[in-house]
């Protein structure tokens, strides 16, 4: 068995409403898989589920083959799966460096720790230093997060992230809202993760789903629609169809 | 607390070790606090009371302003750990009274660690209830078991053994002075190590954003748990403390009323930032003290005042440094409102 990430008959249902019905993704380890589909598809509601934010009516989620449907998000995270948010979801008290270096220490088990002084061990510091500079904030690393520019935050939401060091990363449209300058840098870093970790995107623009992914999940009404390679997505009558009038907003 | 600037230092040890930093206002601080024992003999039964109810707010502080946890019922823990006290002097179990503290604010944490469970879950309105329900129930125990506790009458009869087998608490409440404040200033080292440590980060992160709190791996729940139990063995060290002080403890100390006004004392000093609970007490007391001497039978009503005061303009001092520029643009915008309506006619 070589899915990274699998979902059987996935289903949640919220009062009457099925945001996500009987969905059965399979996601290849290394593999850079996309998920669109039309707003309101339920991309991530699937997303919720999968970390752990939300529990499903039904269904299973495995990672890496191991049942992780009844496990904690905080559980989770420390088997290897982490995610970014749709909207922004930080900690507007603490900084960049704060916010990085305590993701950092939760990963390395010492998060309990209540007897050292924070920023006293080198590895972590080094690490911290390290997203700063990929993700463009060392500018901004001693300011409290809730006054730093939109895009900043965008980047830092995504540096967390990274700093879970996950074996699967989900990413919620990461790209919405990171500055125009930025956007390329950001998608690099994406997609300069090593093969060995497993990329599922959930993304509204085309034109980074078709450059970026090798495998696409097409989403409806909370179904799973259709599942191929770029190229079978793109010429499938249906999935046009579905977008049609819809747009491909960016 | 808000000292912070921007100022881009390129060191991201260094900004982490930040908020661990003493500045010279802190040192200034206890300075103050342990010449204010030295230099005020007179006043060392007032001052001792101030300092119990600093350690009391402080461990408010540690649930509300760094788990996020509101409580309505922390005298409950407060109780428990001046009966504890109580009940161990006055039979003899433990008689030095710093062990007897120890063993008090442990009891007092056990019985944080199982109430804990309560309050993880629900709103604040749901937080207040439970932590107010399970004071009364304490209180009630308390009353019930009265060939223990004397029920109404209080713990009577308590013997004070020598501080450490050296110091007896003497007529003047010089000892009992000195004594709480040591307690409070270890206390208070300690509360300024934990809260500066990764596990306090942690906390500050679960109070700001639970969800993404637990998508960066950090169990919400356990954290919570913690702190809310370390903060009932501060708040039992603090009854403890009176039970010790006063060689008596009384059901009032699991009242409503003092888990209400040690929320008061918190807030007059501010949440968050470990100082509150300490300013906080200090101006509570004197405050009471001063308008007790102007007006004896109305000096609530001065309290009560004050209260409103603190949390209407506590929330608009923040908006204070951008309140010229606001109002201006709020003139202009209505200004230009008018304009366009009244071209519009």
């Amino acid at each position: 068995m070589s899915y990274a990430l699998e979902t059987v008959d996935l289903e949640k249902s919220f009062g009457g409403l099925k945001a996500a019905n009987q969905v059965s993704l399979r996601v290849k380890k290394g593999a850079r898989h996309a998920l669109i589909g039309p707003n309101g598809a339920g991309k991530t509601t699937v997303i919720n589920l999968l970390s752990g934010a939300i529990r499903p009516t039904a269904g299973r989620i495995l990672l890496d083959g191991a049942d992780i449907t009844d496990l904690e998000p905080h559980h989770r995270v420390r088997l290897g799966i982490a995610r970014t948010f749709q909207i922004n979801q930080l900690f507007g008290d603490l900084t960049p460096v704060e916010t990085l270096g305590l993701a950092i220490s939760e990963r390395s088990r010492m998060g309990h720790d209540w007897w050292r002084v924070a920023g006293r061990k080198p590895a972590i510091v080094g690490e911290v230093g390290e997203l700063l500079n990929r993700f463009d904030l060392t500018d901004v690393m001693g300011a409290r997060t809730a006054t730093l520019p939109y895009g900043k935050q965008r980047l830092l939401e995504i540096a967390l992230a990274f700093a879970c060091k996950p074996r699967v990363l989900l990413l919620d449209e990461p790209a919405a809202g990171v500055p125009e300058a930025e956007r390329d840098s950001v998608l690099e870093t994406v997609a300069a993760l090593p093969a060995n970790v497993t990329v599922l995107l959930i993304e509204h623009d085309m034109d980074i789903v078709f450059s970026f992914a090798d495998r696409i999940s097409v989403l409806v009404n909370g179904e799973l629609f259709m599942e191929g390679t770029p190229e079978q997505v793109a010429a499938d009558p249906r999935v046009k169809a579905v977008y049609l009038g819809e747009g491909t907003d960016a | 607390m808000s000292a912070r600037t921007s100022q881009p230092s390129l060191d991201p040890a260094e900004l982490l070790a930040r908020r661990a930093r003493w500045t010279p206002l802190e040192i200034a601080f206890w300075v103050a606090a342990f010449a204010a024992v030295y230099f005020l003999p007179g006043r060392h039964l007032i001052l001792t009371e101030i300092v119990i109810w600093a350690l009391f707010a402080l461990s408010l502080d540690l649930i509300l302003g760094f788990g996020g946890i509101l409580s309505l019922g922390h005298a409950a823990f407060f109780g428990v750990g001046a009966y504890v006290a109580g009940l161990l002097a006055k039979h003899g179990i433990i008689t030095e009274p710093v062990l007897a503290l120890l063993v008090a604010g442990l009891a007092a944490t056990l019985v944080g660690f199982a109430t804990s469970f309560l309050v993880l879950r629900g709103s604040d309105l749901t937080r207040l209830m439970v932590t107010l329900g399970v004071s009364l129930v304490l209180r009630e125990i308390a009353n019930r078991y009265a060939e223990i506790t004397g029920g109404a009458d209080g713990l009577q009869g308590i013997t004070r053994a020598p501080v450490l087998g050296l110091f007896d608490f003497d007529l003047f409440g010089q000892t009992a002075c000195v004594y709480s404040l040591v307690v409070l200033f270890v206390l208070f080292l300690l509360a300024r190590r934990i809260v500066n440590s990764p596990f306090g980060l942690s906390l500050l992160a679960v109070r700001g954003n639970p969800l993404r709190a637990s998508a960066i791996g950090i169990p919400v729940n356990w954290r919570l748990v913690a702190i809310y139990s370390i903060a009932a063995g501060y708040a039992g060290i603090a009854g403890g403390l009176l039970t010790q002080t006063t060689a008596f403890a009384a059901l009032e100390f699991f009242s409503f009323d003092r888990s209400a006004d040690v929320l008061l004392v918190l807030i007059i000093g501010g949440i968050g930032y470990l100082y509150g609970g300490l300013i906080g007490a200090v101006v509570f007391r004197l405050m009471q003290d001063w308008l007790a001497n102007i007006t004896p039978q109305y000096w609530q009503f001065w309290i009560g005042l004050v209260l409103v005061l603190i949390v209407l303009i506590g929330r608009d001092r923040m908006a204070a440094s951008i309140r010229p520029v606001r109002s201006l643009i709020d003139t202009l915008g209505a200004r230009i409102r008018i304009g366009i309506i009244g071209g519009g006619r």
